[in-house]
């Protein structure tokens, strides 16, 4: 059965299904973490008092993990963009280059958490860490997602390359939207949670 | 199969064709089909199942009530009993119901197309479905919950002794499948239509899936994250809705209804799509004012986001947060008046055929509107104080959900039963269900404005002996809605082998899914079918049909 643009974009908005498909998921996600944003900002002005960021937590790192993830992002473009021009192995190492820097982002944020409760910073401490948590928490679960869906395409799933070329393609570019999301939730995370 | 253009009012398909009942045969071609037909008989099945289960909560707490003493229930099992009621009803059976079922039936066939834009996701969106209710029978059977189905905290957070992470996980997963669902609509709504189909030749059921699938992308994600923070507080002792820890409750409140005020729209948007559908079928006209009743959809989502915080005018916000949400309280009532003063205008001089479809949507479109001018009583900040937390309110939503949503679900699924099995129902039975349900329902809930009004608090299982009277009627009423609601699934049942086959139109309606055969081939569509006419083009068919008597 043939499902219309399913492959090719159609020629008057330039998207593919899938790419419709993963901005509507993204505008569901914008949902999900702007809830977040928003119960930080009620907790935040109802409190008596509210802990500075950077006196709590490690700006450093998170400095750090900033320029990984961004890279990252710049790491997903130059993968498609090899896969593009049919250099599939250049393309693969790139996509390897990702996943080494969503695995750096995860042990660096794995340092601060051990670090946090090596001081007994639980979750449970106070309202901030309970934000802290449940935020970079969830948002290090969508890193984890990210490193499953381009483990998959860098390994097991890249053989689509030479079978389906431009949908392997399609799908570099719609996992790398979503990881761009994932990317710009930390660029707002670090300046509210670690800066504010 | 010669080609089909709107105004060949065909009788008979063509006879022992293959068609996706009976194209592939095993149980693992149904539970692994990417058929969107197949996926919709999957929900069909499974949110009948959860239909009943609810349902039988209700039962108990009708007999429950017929007396003022708590006799037949201790307090904690009553509280359980609502609790069932509630989650099972609203996340198991209203929000699915018509976009899972009908939405998945007939959404691609009215637009021509042979499935969904992604397939596999759509059946995701089943098994997401199944595992959550799965979870949630896990919960019901080692012992409920018993926190309401709004899980307010601190108690569901601390002071209940019963599932409540095991349920609102159920709820946190059924609110993917929803999600998974509403993207797939959109996408499809999108992409698919057939050649000439533009959005003002959309069938208004169209109009309003695609609205309330906004609704469902845009607000669950919401609930998702507040049922993950309740969990996560009840797991490992955060405060953030709190108090003692400088928390607050209240922002649970928020958040929880950000979501549950639009998720009233998911369950009532699709509904006002099938009355929509029925009143031109039936009237054989035009919808009146086609423009309004399709942007008046697109209305109710946008605003629905709006009003929330009604839930929470006893809850401590201030009174200016108050009346601004009272007054967008009122607002959202427009759009779905002009859409019940629309209909009206196409029942205006019609002549109206009283098939058991339109018996359900006359009954609809009153029940909805007591439900819905109930709901401006209760947007008014004065009178909500009065009737807060009363049998008032039990009886307003139970109006919207079950004179709106269910009225409208069961007009639905006798309008398509033919599309979708291919056999006629027993008209005689199924006119008088309709007639049980709607006595029924009055009787059993028109009792509850009255026992409101007089201060009845709802969410108890021993009264005052005052209100006895009322109550043997609700429970009465009760009985006559459950008859009601039990022989559709006898006579239904029974049309599967002995009905009447149907044919390819045996309502004589307009709209893609009356060209094709009943029930429909595999892709649906022999040829693909190019539009050149309006939705509800009535009057031109009747001329047509006037014309060469093939009727
Ligand atoms: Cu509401």
């Amino acid at each position: 059965m043939e499902i219309p643009y399913n492959v090719a974009p159609r020629p008057d908005t330039g998207l593919y299904n899938a790419k419709l498909g993963i901005w509507l998921f993204l505008a569901s996600e914008v949902m999900l973490f702007g809830a977040l944003f928003s119960s930080l900002i009620l907790l935040r002005s109802g409190a008596p008092s509210w802990p500075r960021g950077w006196e709590e937590l490690n700006v450093p790192l998170a400095t750090i993990n900033t320029f990984v993830l961004i890279f990252s992002s710049v790491a997903v473009v130059m993968a498609w963009a090899n896969f593009r021009l049919g250099q599939f192995s250049k393309g693969r190492i790139w996509l390897g280059v990702t996943l080494l820097c969503a695995a750096g982002f995860m042990v660096i944020k794995g340092f601060e958490y051990a670090h946090k409760f090596h001081l007994h910073h639980y979750p449970s401490t106070s309202n901030f860490f309970a934000i802290y948590f449940v935020m970079t928490g969830l948002h290090g679960l969508h890193v984890l997602g990210g490193v499953v869906v381009f483990g998959y395409f860098a390994g097991p799933g890249s053989k689509m390359y030479f079978s389906e070329r431009q949908r392997f393609i399609n799908r570099i570019e719609v996992a790398g939207l979503y990881w761009h999301f994932v990317d710009l939730v930390w660029i707002f995370l670090f300046p509210t949670l670690y800066l504010l | 199969m010669s080609s089909l253009t709107l105004h060949d009012v065909r009788i008979t398909g063509a006879e022992g064709s293959r068609n996706y009942i009976n194209d592939e045969y095993g149980a693992l071609s149904w539970l692994l089909t990417k058929d969107h037909k197949r996926i919709a008989i999957l929900y069909l099945i499974s949110i009948t199942i959860m239909f009943l289960l609810g349902g039988s909560f209700a039962v108990i707490m009708r007999v429950e009530l017929l007396t003022p003493e708590g006799d037949l229930l201790t307090s904690d099992t009553y509280n359980k009993m609502f609790t069932l009621h509630g989650i099972v009803m609203i996340f198991f059976f209203l929000i699915p119901v018509i976009p899972a079922i009908l939405g998945n039936f007939i959404l691609p066939i009215q637009l021509g197309a042979k499935d969904f834009a992604f397939p596999k996701i759509n059946l995701l969106s089943w098994y997401l479905y199944i595992f959550a209710a799965a979870v949630g029978l896990y919960v019901i059977i080692t012992g409920g919950v018993d926190t309401g189905w709004t899980f307010y905290t601190p108690f569901s957070t601390q002071y209940s002794n019963t599932h409540v992470i095991g349920v609102t996980f159920a709820g946190f997963i059924a609110g993917f499948s929803s999600i998974l669902t509403g993207l797939n609509f959109i996408v499809t709504i999108h992409r698919m239509r057939a050649p000439g189909l533009t959005w003002y030749r959309l069938p208004l059921f169209v109009w309003a899936l695609y609205a309330t699938s906004v609704v469902m992308l845009l607000a669950t994600p919401v609930l998702a994250i507040t049922l993950v923070m309740l969990m996560f507080e009840r797991f490992t002792g955060i405060g953030i809705f709190n108090p003692a820890i400088g928390g607050d409750p209240v922002l649970y409140q928020h958040m929880f209804w950000f979501y549950s005020h639009p998720a009233v729209y998911i369950m009532i948007l699709p509904a006002m799509g099938v009355a929509s559908e029925v009143v031109a079928a039936f009237t054989r006209k035009k919808i009146f004012g086609y423009r309004f009743v399709a942007f008046s959809s697109l209305g109710i989502a946008f605003l629905g986001f709006l009003v929330w915080a009604h839930h929470l005018f006893v809850a401590g916000i201030s009174v200016y947060s108050a009346l601004i949400f009272a007054f967008l309280s009122f607002f959202v009532a427009v759009p779905s008046a002009i859409k019940v003063f629309n209909w009206t205008a196409t029942l205006y001089k019609a002549s109206v055929s009283w098939a058991t479809p339109m018996l359900y949507i006359l009954g609809f479109i009153g029940l909805f509107t007591i439900g819905g001018v109930t709901g401006l009583f209760l947007a008014a900040l004065g009178l909500d104080i009065h009737v807060h937390d009363t049998y008032f309110v039990v009886a307003h939503f139970h109006y919207v959900m079950v004179g709106g949503t269910v009225m409208a679900y069961l007009a639905g699924i006798h309008y398509w039963w033919p599309k979708i099995t291919g056999r006629m129902y027993n008209e005689f039975w199924a006119r008088l269900a309709a007639l049980l349900v709607f006595v029924g329902f009055n009787l059993t809930f028109f009792p509850q404005f009255i026992l409101g009004y007089l201060g009845m608090p709802r969410r108890y299982h021993a009264y005052a002996p005052e209100f006895q009277v009322l109550n043997v009627m609700s429970t009465a009423g009760a009985s006559i809605l459950a008859v009601g609601y039990a022989l559709p699934l006898i006579y239904l049942g029974f049309s599967l082998r002995f009905g009447r086959k149907a044919g390819v139109n045996p309502w004589g309606a307009v709209g893609l899914e009356w060209t094709t055969s009943s029930p429909p081939p595999k892709h649906n569509f022999e040829e693909t079918p190019v539009v050149t006419w309006d939705a509800y083009d009535y009057p031109a068919m009747m001329k047509a049909v006037g014309e060469t008597q093939n009727v």
